[in-house]
């Protein structure tokens, strides 16, 4: 008998292989992570085409059917349809749309404002990073989720409304880290040269600073998104969040939640199975994003 | 002659008068004379070198003259005329317009100088963009004829490359290429070639001679290498635990040093006619600049100290014509012992 083969050539993907990082994306590309998160981008772009029904409005005596291939399912509502007969399916997939919104949307307010604020906290200094960073501690300490409930009972429900408060939520995080890049950043060589060569400091925030902070702000905002996400959710599901017609997941849940107990199962689980697969290729994907540009980063 | 090209025109471009910087820590309690009491001048034209070892104010001299002092650092007393002109007395707006327009700086590390995520025209043209408001094609236009200058080959795809792509010495004459950018009048390089090995350096050092020819720019030489001082400078200052103990032109201080610090300086330095001689060390350390003895603060290093050093710090004296040193024994002693010239065995 001679040696299986796979004993001698033993995984040796985690070494820096230098070589190997010239294919970094093929290396350990996350595909079904990545996968799943552009056909859920695709639905909610295409959601008009792609819904069997109108995801708003219900049929009275269709309530309750489950989903096809039980017992009284129809191949006409495949995934069944909630208490007010309207299809579960097609309030998915415009679900979708919402959530891609808020997310996207709200981890665009956070960055730009948590960026902003980073930048200009750790390149000043001095005072004015006091006052940035004490602002920030006090965020952090408040509790994120009563802190948006807080935020969402005095602005009124809207999907922009919660797009809004979520990003005025958790800015604080970009500002932490962003802060401490740049902090590092100014010491550098060529950050002093353009101070030496008579430029602002504005001119220098955001010709030098920002677009080597970028890369960190487009990691932080996928590991962000699953964040996001997940709170627009709960907010939903607490009834503060997107406003009823609408077909945002959480409230599916929410509105789901009753029948759960009775057997009307597929109001809650898939909803529930949306939110999970996209919150972890959010997740996986940022965590993957986060390893291959942070070394990189380090290198120049 | 490595040295001796006198300055074109008469007047002095930059003058430091009696200029101290010191370094104060966030109580007050500690006080660092990093910059104490410094005169020099340096004609439009001319090179002045400085030399001096580590923690000698070298820097933080290079640094005032820019006032891109850290926020510890106060210009306690003092004049820096440029132009005519006090420069602590300009607002941070004006100061911007003096910075990398009239007075550029070479700093420590070229290398790491440039910005890993634009290209060299872009790096070049930003201080045109900057000082002059030019648009970006004349900006990019310049860069090239720039490049062309800094002898960089086919400048035309040279420009819309990173600076990964270059070689360290390329990298470097970008950088000198930004420092000329807005034609200035005063180009300080502190220490630019340490990071360089040997024969890229002299590329380098001829370079600075070519553009400063060409410009008639004043160059202020911050460096620990005597050698280098001999082929680059007109002028020398040597600077010791935040003075200048000793000035003048160079040739003069070379072969006629009259402070023991500049003495010591020479005489360590390996010389090809008599390899069969020990070098000679300085022994002890340099003073800590926050406790500054009360007398002459070279005193617990100096072969040839006496009773007056250690109770009072000597004045500047000058013991020639263009000259100064901080010596008791400078307005003394007539003649020192002569040294070989460095720049014969150059």
């Amino acid at each position: 008998m001679s040696v299986p083969a796979q004993i001698i050539d033993l995984p040796v993907a985690d070494a820096p292989a230098s070589s190997s990082q010239r294919h970094w994306f093929r290396a350990d590309f996350p595909v079904i992570p990545a996968l799943i998160l552009l056909t859920i981008a695709f639905v909610a772009l295409f959601a008009n085409f792609l819904a069997p029904h109108n995801p708003e409005l219900g049929s009275l005596t269709a309530r309750f059917k489950p989903p096809f291939w039980q017992a009284k399912g129809s191949y006409q509502y495949l995934l069944g349809t909630d208490q007010l007969g309207r299809d579960v399916l097609s309030r998915l997939i415009f679900g979708a749309r919402i959530s891609m919104v808020v997310g996207f949307f709200a981890v665009m307010v956070a960055g730009v404002l948590g960026t902003t604020l980073g930048i200009i906290s750790g390149y000043l200094g001095g005072w004015v990073d006091q006052v940035i960073m004490r602002l920030t501690d006090t965020w952090l300490a408040l509790p994120a989720l009563t802190f948006a409930i807080f935020l969402a009972a005095i602005v009124g429900p809207s999907m922009w409304n919660i797009v809004i408060i979520l990003g005025v939520t958790y800015w604080t995080r970009y500002a932490r880290v962003i802060r401490g890049e740049v902090l590092s950043l100014r010491e550098r060589e060529y950050v002093r040269l353009a101070i030496v060569a008579g430029c602002s400091k504005w001119t220098i925030m955001v010709r030098h600073i920002l677009p080597n902070v970028i890369n960190s702000a487009i990691v932080l905002g996928t590991l962000m998104l699953g964040v996001v996400i997940i709170t627009e959710a709960t907010l939903s599901f607490l009834g503060v969040g997107v406003p009823p017609p609408q077909p945002a997941w959480g409230l599916m849940l929410s509105d789901g939640k009753q029948g759960l107990m009775v057997g009307y199962w597929w109001l809650t689980v898939f909803p529930g199975l949306c939110i999970m697969l996209m919150v972890l290729s959010a997740n996986i994907l940022g965590d993957w994003l986060r390893v291959k540009l942070d070394p990189q980063l380090r290198q120049l | 002659m490595p040295f001796g090209t006198p300055g074109v025109s008469g007047g002095p471009l930059l003058e430091l008068q009696n200029l101290s910087t010191h370094y104060v820590s966030s109580r007050g309690t500690r006080v660092v004379r990093a910059v104490d009491d410094v005169t020099l001048r340096v004609n439009a034209g001319e090179t002045l070198g400085i030399v001096g070892e580590s923690g000698s104010g070298k820097s933080t001299l290079a640094l005032s003259i820019l006032r891109i002092l850290p926020p510890a650092a106060r210009n306690v007393s003092g004049r820096i005329m440029f132009e005519g002109e006090d420069l602590l007395e300009k607002s941070d707006n004006e100061m911007r317009h003096v910075r990398g327009k009239r007075i550029a700086m070479i700093l420590q590390d070229p290398m790491a100088s440039l910005n890993p995520l634009f290209t060299i025209g872009n790096q070049v043209a930003e201080p045109i963009q900057v000082h002059e408001g030019a648009k970006r094609a004349t900006a990019w236009e310049r860069a090239r004829g720039l490049l062309r200058s800094v002898k960089i080959p086919s400048p035309e795809t040279r420009v819309t490359q990173y600076p990964h792509e270059m070689s360290g010495g390329m990298r470097q004459r970008i950088v000198g290429a930004i420092g000329i950018s807005c034609e200035p009048r005063l180009l300080i390089a502190d220490e630019p070639t340490t990071s360089l090995d040997l024969t890229i350096q002299a590329q380098y050092l001829n370079l600075l001679r070519e553009l400063q020819k060409a410009h008639n720019l004043a160059l202020i030489f911050i460096t620990h290498n005597l050698g280098i001082v001999a082929k680059m400078c007109d002028q020398l200052a040597v600077m010791y635990a935040g003075r200048v103990v000793e000035s003048g032109p160079v040739s003069q201080v070379f072969n006629n040093p009259t402070h023991p610090y500049t003495q010591a300086l020479l005489s360590s330095i390996p010389r090809m006619s008599n390899v069969d001689q020990r070098l000679t060390a300085i022994d002890g350390q340099p003073p800590d600049l926050s406790r500054l003895p009360a007398g002459c603060s070279f005193a617990d290093r100096c072969p040839k100290v006496f009773d007056r050093c250690r109770a009072e710090a000597p004045p500047e004296t000058s013991p020639g014509p263009g000259r100064t040193a901080r010596c008791w024994l400078a307005a003394a002693t007539a003649q020192q012992p002569q040294l070989a010239a460095l720049a014969g065995e150059d």
